[in-house]
């Protein structure tokens, strides 16, 4: 069977099997060891999850552009739609992103004890969700796999999250829902206009051979639809304040799913959709979409540094590092789109670390705020020293994750023929200035300092548990800092493919998508 | 082999990472602190020992002019055409600089096992010191500019971790943190110097590499850029300028080092007085290449250097913080350096760095003596008489005293009068400037010799203060259990560094004794291949501003000065650096900035052993309240646009309140249309039926038509 949709299914068998189990189990017994039970089988079934994935990025082809480890078969005839998934190098590490994140979270969700089951049939079913995204090659499954996403954080943030959920809850859902609508429309027209095909490998070929197939200005609407959708998604200034609450109103695990990985959805979008499909309206719009970027960039930074909420600190460098990658993508040169999609692999694991950290001191004191905190550093050592490499990471220092991405962006940009690219990439830069100012301001009011509130004086170091959770993202951390050419090499052929696309508009031939 | 200079402190870094508290908890306090103190030291040992035998086994026997090794170790990042390695580079600059880094890092860390014993941070303090040397050879070895970034960040950050090293002291908490946003603003500069050299030359190596060549030597073929011509070359420079303003603590962004005072004096010592604080010099000697094609940037550097200089000193002149004055001084002497290296003196920039490296880290493990000594007091008007207390550490700090001063044959002597000659023969700068930049260095070499006499007043003669000090409640280090008792020498890991390195400071200076003093500046001479000289100006590249400015420079009537040496000079100037000397002239200034270094210390002797507790004037006390300024112009309006402009208007008001404002439409609308759905059937009928009617009469009209 095909190691993707293994990949992609299995969460949803776990969910299956934890269902019947739960039926089986029956409603009679310790309640308390059930919802234990449930954790263990859905921790299982994402580790496994995981293994399965990593047998993929073994059996990756790097010199391959195009889909690889594709399943199709034929799934509503009617409407030529296939089941078809597999992986390219622009997702081929955000699937192990989105299943390396799994297991992170169902620990970091260990502590929740309202509906258990109910709770880990939606983790589950949102990396069903998660992982279709990113492997399908179909837009109508893509579509589906994209809408699917929702139900599950929705639920997660509506009846697991803090105070304000209902509110943040329908905030994310609406916004979302707002843009894939109109992306929904598009989807249809560019189905028609291509003859009738939902393939995603056969569009971009078909749009590429022959420029004129949509009309000039129905193109750019049909761009702005996708890239209202993605750019929501991600979410590019001014589309970003669903954001901050839905980030601080989730539950810790949601909101290291959300940062980690629901955001890429947007950002995958624009490289695999907008750019491709549309290469002459996104050459045209480069200049706008970067300086949303840069306006991002800086304002996200800005806003992130007068924060008195932890977690709502932490979303806004969502905006101001996302920012980073819309503007790596759209630069169109090959160190700033590798620098994009490694961008996106380094702030899952940075900022879905951060909020892990966030949560596990909220578990403790049941607050977010910063001024409850300060001099934490001295009961909790081993946690603090943990939570300072992740935000080093995060805020960009070299030999951590966080710069290769941002370095890679900022001279790819600065070498982009886009026009006031230069402007760009300077203005972006000084985003490195003011994440060492918002980062390393939470961490001296959270961390050091003499222990003002009682309550904080005999805190807990992290335990096993959280230990389990956080080692792996401070390591992969460090190896993502020190050997980006272990991610690089993959991603290589396939961004400069989409890159060929946007740069020769037109030029190149269905060969070089294939 | 160069890799192994670079990774052995980082494996002690992360032996004591990892294992330095279970150490403590397998083997007691007291063991443990023994082990880590052992694997610290010895793996900057290893670093040491490698550095000695690749300098003088391999770098040194190497024929003049080839002396270059390269070692590749892997492959860090490649993009496109984008390349940066981890890959290594030896060649005399990058071979003096990890000779007195290893050394002198090696004399710090024996010294510290004394200095932080029974600290319960121990192991943490020796990874982190560890951490230092991996980066700091890390930055001077790198072949190309993104892996001497990597090394540059990385000091930042252990300069952060030891800055903020008491981890409860909220002063150390807020010096740490603002250490590292200061720097992160000249990296800044950085990274733009880094994209303008790719997009510009192709490659970021300083060497050639894959056929390509490196782009200091592609700047060696590109003509000069005219005064006052802001091009490529010279915004470049401009650039790396700004970053290294940042980490070597120059005017605008120096305001970061004195407050780095809050971390362990052996930091104090290593990161911010003999190694990371001379990595813009280093930086600026690197790219020597490019600085000399840009006259403007070179004026930038000398004027920036001599005005942090005299600035610098006189804000020294006024501290009671024995720290603090060290502080100050130490951004001072960076100046010189810089100063040094804006006229073209590169090479006697990086000598000065050198004995600076001696001296300086003399006088801070000196003064962390004393500190540790007198129970943790840093204040200087709480000292006085510890001459009798603390002999050696008292005898150390003479040589220092006096090398800093640069009393004559001293190593800070040799040095600083090297910087002061080439300042007043530069060729590099136009019109008078050399000379007036010289007025301004020879006036702070007096004010060095008088603060740091001061300093030594205070804290080695006159009363003996410090058993007031304990009646009084006054500002205390972080560690403020003080056991009482008279002062006390200190143990001899202690003294024994402080004693080698005052032997340097004495015969430091011997490698570079000028020509005109009968030495043959073995130094220079060593140097010189990697090191960029500023082209005699000819018609050929020069703009006509150039031309102008040279001319007007040697038509201008000297300076009056009481020495008459000037004309000699002004002749000089041309033949200076061409190598040629005016023998007679350079010997004039020799004697002059020696009689000025003495003349200081005897002002010096004279005034404060009359008044040791003298008040400077409060502008001065205050450090002409920079900081206060910096808050008020930076700080306060970035943070308030941020919080009330950024957030709590556009955010929430406008954006929010847009799609809240929509949100309650639609709600309005919806409201309204909930009143079709009365739930009666004679309503619905009602609507069917008029729809039916309209639907037809729709039909029945087009089809009449």
């Amino acid at each position: 069977m095909n190691i993707i949709t293994i990949t992609t299914f299995l969460p949803l068998v776990g969910a299956i099997v934890l269902l019947l189990y739960s039926a089986v189990a029956g409603r009679d017994g310790d309640q308390e060891k059930r919802d234990n039970q449930y954790r263990w089988i859905t921790l299982i079934v994402t580790i496994i999850t995981f293994a399965v994935s990593l047998g993929a990025i073994l059996k990756f082809d790097s010199s391959i552009a195009g889909p690889q480890l594709v399943q199709r078969s034929p799934w509503i005839g009617v409407l030529n739609a296939n089941y078809f998934v597999g992986v390219d190098g622009i997702s081929i590490w955000l699937v192990i992103l989105t299943t390396f994140l799994m297991p992170i979270s169902v620990l970091a969700s260990w502590r929740v004890t309202k509906r258990v089951r109910e709770y880990m049939l939606f983790m589950l079913t949102l990396e069903t969700g998660m992982v279709g995204v990113f492997v399908s090659w179909d837009l109508l499954l893509f579509y589906l796999f994209f809408e699917i996403t929702l139900i599950p954080m929705y639920f997660l943030i509506g009846v697991w999250g803090g105070e304000r959920r209902i509110y943040a809850a329908i905030k994310f859902f609406v916004y979302t829902v707002v843009g894939s609508l109109l992306m929904l429309v598009a989807i249809i027209a560019v189905y028609q206009y291509c003859g009738g095909t939902f393939d995603i490998v056969e569009i971009t070929s078909r749009l590429a051979a022959n420029p004129g197939l949509i009309p000039g200005n129905v193109k750019i609407w049909l761009w702005l639809a996708f890239a209202l959708a993605f750019c929501i998604k991600v979410p590019l200034f001014p589309f970003h304040t669903w954001l901050p609450d839905a980030h601080t109103e989730a539950p810790t695990a949601g909101s290291i799913i959300l940062a980690g990985v629901l955001l890429k959805m947007g950002t995958y979008g624009l490289m695999r959709f907008n750019l491709p499909f549309f290469p002459d309206v996104s050459q045209k719009a480069a200049p706008y979409v970067m300086a949303l970027a840069v306006i991002g960039i800086i304002y996200g930074a800005l806003v992130a540094m007068v924060q008195p909420d932890m977690k709502r600190l932490v979303a806004y460098t969502s905006v101001s590092h996302l920012g980073f990658v819309v503007l790596g993508t759209f630069a169109f040169t090959e160190q700033a789109m590798q620098g994009a999609i490694y961008q996106m692999l380094a702030h899952g694991v940075a900022t879905g670390g951060l909020f892990l950290c966030v949560g596990i001191v909220y578990d403790r004191r049941h607050t977010r705020m910063i001024a409850e905190y300060g001099g934490i550093a001295t009961p909790m050592p081993q946690y603090s020293m943990m939570f300072m490499i992740i935000s080093l990471a995060s805020l960009g220092l070299p030999l951590l994750a966080g710069f290769i991405g941002e370095f890679l962006i900022l001279i790819g940009t600065f070498v982009s023929t886009v026009p006031h690219a230069k402007l760009f990439a300077v203005l972006g830069a000084t985003g490195v200035i003011f994440s060492a100012v918002y980062l390393l301001w939470m961490l001296q009011r959270v961390m050091f300092g003499e222990i003002t509130n009682p309550e904080n004086a005999e805190l807990e170091d992290a335990d096993a548990r959280e230990k389990w959770a956080l080692v792996p993202l401070v390591l992969m951390a460090i190896v993502m800092g020190f050997g980006p050419m272990l991610f690089l090499r993959a991603t290589e052929k396939s961004v400069n493919s989409v890159r060929q696309i946007v740069v020769g508009t037109g030029e190149k031939s269905v060969s070089s998508v294939r | 082999m160069l890799k192994w200079i670079t990774l052995a402190p980082l494996i002690g870094a992360i032996i004591n990472g990892l294992l330095g508290r279970r150490f403590v908890t397998l083997f007691g306090q007291r063991v443990a602190e023994k082990l880590t103190g052992f694997i610290a030291c010895a793996s900057v040992g290893v670093s040491t020992a490698l550095a000695f035998i690749a300098f003088f086994g391999r770098l040194r026997p190497l024929p003049e002019g080839q002396r270059l090794i390269t070692e590749h170790f892997f492959t860090w990042i490649k993009v496109g055409s984008f390349q940066a390695d981890f890959a290594y580079l030896l060649d005399p600059l990058s071979g003096v600089y990890i000779l007195f880094v290893t050394g002198v890092g090696l004399l710090i860390h024996i010294y510290a096992t004394g200095y932080m014993s029974g600290d319960p941070g121990y192991y943490r303090f020796f990874a982190y010191m560890n951490l230092f040397m991996f980066m700091m050879l890390t930055l001077v070895l790198a072949d190309n500019l993104l892996l001497l970034f990597v090394g540059w960040e990385g000091v930042g950050l252990c300069s952060y971790l030891l800055i903020g090293y008491y981890i409860r002291w909220d002063v150390a908490g807020s010096a740490a943190k603002k250490a590292f946003v200061v720097n992160r603003i000249g990296d800044f500069g950085y990274m733009i110097a880094t994209f303008l050299v790719f997009t510009t030359f192709g490659t970021i190596s300083f060497v050639s590499k894959n056929g390509v060549a490196g782009f200091l030597e592609q700047a060696k073929a590109m003509p000069v850029e005219g005064w006052m011509v802001f091009g490529v070359l010279t915004i470049i420079a401009l650039l790396f300028l700004a970053g290294s303003t940042g980490k070597s603590a120059q005017i605008p962004l120096y305001v970061w080092l004195p407050d780095a005072m809050a971390g362990p004096t052996p930091v104090s010592a290593l990161i911010h007085a003999a190694t990371m604080v001379t990595a813009g010099v280093y930086l600026t000697a690197r790219t020597s290449a490019v600085f000399v094609k840009s006259p403007t940037a070179m004026a930038v550097v000398a004027v920036i250097g001599a005005a942090t200089a005299i600035f610098a000193a006189t804000i020294g002149i006024a501290q009671n913080d024995i720290k603090k004055v060290l502080a100050y001084s130490t951004v001072s002497q960076l100046g010189y350096m810089f100063l040094a290296c804006g006229v073209g003196a590169f090479t006697a920039g990086i000598f000065h760095v050198v004995t600076h490296a001696f001296f300086k880290a003399l006088l801070f493990l000196g003064a962390g003596s004393v500190i540790h000594g007198a129970h943790q007091e840093q204040d200087m008007r709480w000292m006085g008489g510890l001459r009798k207390y603390m002999p050696i550490t008292f005898s150390t700090m003479l040589a220092g005293w006096l090398a800093i001063s640069g009393f004559p044959l001293l190593s800070g002597f040799f040095s600083k009068d090297e910087i002061l000659w080439r300042t007043w023969a530069t060729g590099a700068l136009p019109h008078n400037w050399g000379k007036a930049l010289w007025g301004i260095a020879i006036f702070t070499a007096l004010l060095t010799a008088v603060y740091m006499t001061r300093l030594m007043w205070m804290t080695f003669w006159g009363s003996e203060r410090f058993r007031e000090a304990h009646n009084d409640q006054h500002g205390h280090s972080a560690d403020a259990h003080a056991h009482h008792g008279d002062p006390h020498e200190s143990g001899w890991l202690m003294t024994i560094p402080l004693i080698i390195l005052a032997m340097l400071s004495i015969a430091g200076g011997y490698v570079g004794v000028p020509a005109s003093l009968g030495g043959s500046n073995h130094f220079e001479h060593f140097l010189e291949p990697t090191i960029s000289k500023v082209e005699p100006p000819t018609a050929a590249h020069t703009g006509p501003a150039q031309i102008t400015a040279q001319t007007e420079s040697h038509a201008a009537t000297p300076a009056p000065e009481p020495h008459g040496a000037a004309p000699g000079a002004q002749a000089s100037q041309l033949a200076a650096h061409e190598g040629g000397h005016d023998v007679g002239t350079e010997r004039m200034f020799t004697l002059i900035s020696s009689v000025v270094a003495i003349l200081g210390l005897i002002f010096g002797l004279l005034f404060f052993s009359r008044n040791p507790l003298w008040r400077a004037p409060k502008l001065l006390e205050d450090k002409y309240r920079i900081d206060e300024l910096y808050d008020a112009t930076v700080v306060e309006p970035i943070e308030g646009l941020s919080r009330e402009g950024l957030w709590k208007f556009v955010d929430v008001k406008i954006i929010d309140g847009f799609v809240n404002g929509v949100a309650r439409v639609f709600a309005g609308l919806a409201g309204i249309l909930r009143y079709t759905q009365t739930g009666f059937a004679r309503n619905y009928a009602a609507v069917i039926l008029v729809g039916a009617i309209i639907v037809i009469g729709y039909f029945g009209f087009v089809a009449l038509r």
